[in-house]
């Protein structure tokens, strides 16, 4: 029997007192600490305080004060900020920070009602696509234990498949959400750029950062957002646009909307049966009287050059704030200050951050700023007007999120490249500031492989309304892996 | 216009320098491969013709807020320092600077 229950389910079980927080938050628990030692999707966690939330939320809940998150356990990827609890971002720079302050969304969360069960194994500062350059070591996919959940947030993402949480936050700066939901056969949404607060999400690249969510279903996504997003003055990117009823709009019809599909998306590289899949899923849009139109994104090609341009640059700029003294490791010998910061970096740092900070100091340094930084950026508009202008024709864009499903780890380690390539089609979405959604829509080679469903920006509604719809009419978002059916004793 | 990049040990040594990351000759070999890599593949954007487009300044189109210029943080120098490997007396302890 499925171990796996959804917000929406779970709200429902809380409200009408057919189950407790309490009660709930030590069923999740009993399971990471049963099952997680085969996955390693956890970097702590924090049973203690969440049995004092979850008892918290009851009491809530029992003078009818709770909301639709009240008293529901989640999981936070390990690079949002939470006082008292360790923050590492799965760097041995901050294998023991404790952030003095809670990010905005542990925050807006918290306030909630919703109760954390820990913090989730992740990319080093989310620079990977395979949850392979965590210090804390890979995470391993629930489908094939042989092979990466994906990344950055491949932890998040574990953990949900899996049954150990019924949701999990996580970042998406190229597809570090959308990606490991796809690997998963999960739901990862990644909303406009700004539309969350970034405040106390540890920065990798500041202009395309921006925090998601990893859930069963997108009524879930939908549940989340209404709580994480909304103006925060401390995040000086953070939109003031106001916060529509994304549960609402879930229910809209489809009839007569427009799905765009870039022919660039099928030239090459998805096999036949991926590719069907995909085709499979836009017939159940058009039975739902969405119509189909060929789009096309010209400038598609440039994205992956362009992205790792920009992202690199502004990391190695974020990143300069690890220099042993204020916080984070700090190299025992240096007798002088610049060998202190060398040391430090050194060591604090794993070899794919340090390859993008060089990456990136290169691209700013003196001689080569405009020909490649300030190319990149007249790309990434060119990128940007290219989805524009089909937006003026088509309510939401539709298409793969990974170029195949779950590759075995080690697989493409050794080689960044190939590793980079691997977020062809979702890193346009980051580079034009639009928000996109991954829901599985069916299997290659017996692995989960999703259909990605991209809005214009602050279309959260419309590309959430398109993944509830599709999710009514198919039950590939309810496939699980083995392990989420076993139970913790 | 295509600009094949291959960095050399000397580059490698510089950016490191600049970045403030000490490297070891074995990460400078690898560097020199793998960057080099890296940068021939980024380098394929200067075929791309934007001689009519403004580069991109903010994902959003927005201009940078502003605020009334008034003291808004209050002080936290303790619970700030208590991440930091050493501190004495609210200062931050680094090896000696100036001889």
């Amino acid at each position: 029997m499925s171990q796996r229950q959804t917000i929406a389910e779970l709200g429902a079980a809380l409200r009408d007192g057919s189950t407790s927080s309490r009660e709930l938050t030590e069923r999740y628990l009993a399971r990471i600490a049963a099952l997680d030692e085969r996955l390693n999707s956890f970097i702590t966690v924090t049973g203690e305080q969440a049995l004092a939330a979850a008892d918290a939320a009851d009491a809530r809940l029992a003078a009818g004060n709770g909301g639709p998150l009240t008293g529901i356990p989640l999981a936070h990827k390990d690079i949002f900020c939470t006082s008292g609890v360790l923050t590492t971002c799965g760097s041995r720079m901050l294998e023991n920070f404790e952030s003095p302050y809670d990010a905005a969304v542990v925050e807006r969360l918290a306030a909630a009602g919703m109760v954390m069960l820990g913090k989730t194994n992740m990319d080093e500062f989310a620079m990977g696509s395979s949850n392979e350059t965590s210090f804390f070591g890979p995470v391993m996919n629930p489908w094939d234990t042989d092979r990466t959940p994906g990344g950055s947030s491949g932890g998040s993402a574990a953990a949900v498949a899996a049954g150990l949480a019924p949701v999990a936050t996580g970042t998406d700066t190229g597809g570090s959400i959308r990606q490991p939901a796809a690997l998963t056969g999960i739901t990862g949404f990644k909303p406009t750029y700004g539309r969350v607060s970034r405040y106390g999400m540890i920065a990798f690249a500041s202009s395309l950062d921006q925090a998601g969510t990893l859930t069963l279903t997108a009524e879930d996504a939908a549940l989340m957002m209404q709580a994480m997003a909304g103006f925060d003055a401390r995040d000086s990117t953070c939109a003031q646009a106001s916060v529509p009823d994304y549960r609402a709009a879930l229910s809209a019809s489809l009839e007569g909307k427009r799905i765009g599909v870039p022919k660039e998306f099928f030239d090459g590289g998805l096999d036949a049966v991926h590719t069907q899949r995909l085709r499979d899923a836009f017939a159940v849009m058009e039975s739902l009287g969405a119509v189909i139109e060929e789009i096309s994104l010209p400038n598609l090609g440039a994205s992956v050059p362009t992205y790792y341009i920009v992202a690199p640059a502004e990391c190695s700029s974020n990143l300069s704030r690890f220099d042993g003294v204020r916080f984070g490791y700090r190299h025992e010998h240096a007798t002088d200050l610049e060998t202190l910061y060398k040391r430090t970096r050194k060591d604090g740092f794993g070899s794919e951050v340090k390859r993008r900070i060089m990456t990136g100091t290169y691209v700013l340094s003196a001689g080569y700023y405009d020909a490649y930084y300030l190319q990149a950026q007249k790309a990434r508009q060119l990128i940007a007007e290219d989805f524009s202008r089909c937006f003026e024709r088509v309510d939401i864009i539709a298409g793969p999120t990974t170029p195949t499903p779950a590759f075995r780890l080690g697989e493409k380690l050794d080689d960044p490249l190939q590793m980079y390539l691997n977020d062809i089609f979702t890193i346009g979405v980051n580079l034009a500031g639009l928000p996109g959604l991954s829901t599985p829509c069916g299997f290659v080679d017996e692995l989960p492989v999703g259909l990605q469903l991209i809005g214009p920006q602050f279309g959260e509604a419309t590309v959430l309304n398109f993944a509830h719809q599709y999710q009514s009419r198919t039950d590939w978002h309810l496939r699980e892996p083995p392990l989420a059916e076993e139970v913790a004793d | 216009m295509r600009f094949l990049m291959a960095l050399t040990k000397e580059d490698v040594e510089h950016i490191a320098h600049l970045a403030r990351l000490e490297v070891s000759d074995d990460e400078i070999a690898e560097y020199v491969a793998k960057l080099s890599g890296i940068i021939d593949f980024v380098a394929q954007l200067g075929e791309l013709d934007t001689s009519a487009v403004e580069p991109m300044a903010h994902p959003l189109d927005m201009g940078q807020r502003l605020r009334e210029d008034s003291v808004t943080e209050q002080d936290q120098r303790q619970a700030l320092q208590r991440n930091a490997a050493d501190v004495d007396d609210g200062y931050y302890i680094v090896p000696r600077v100036i001889d």
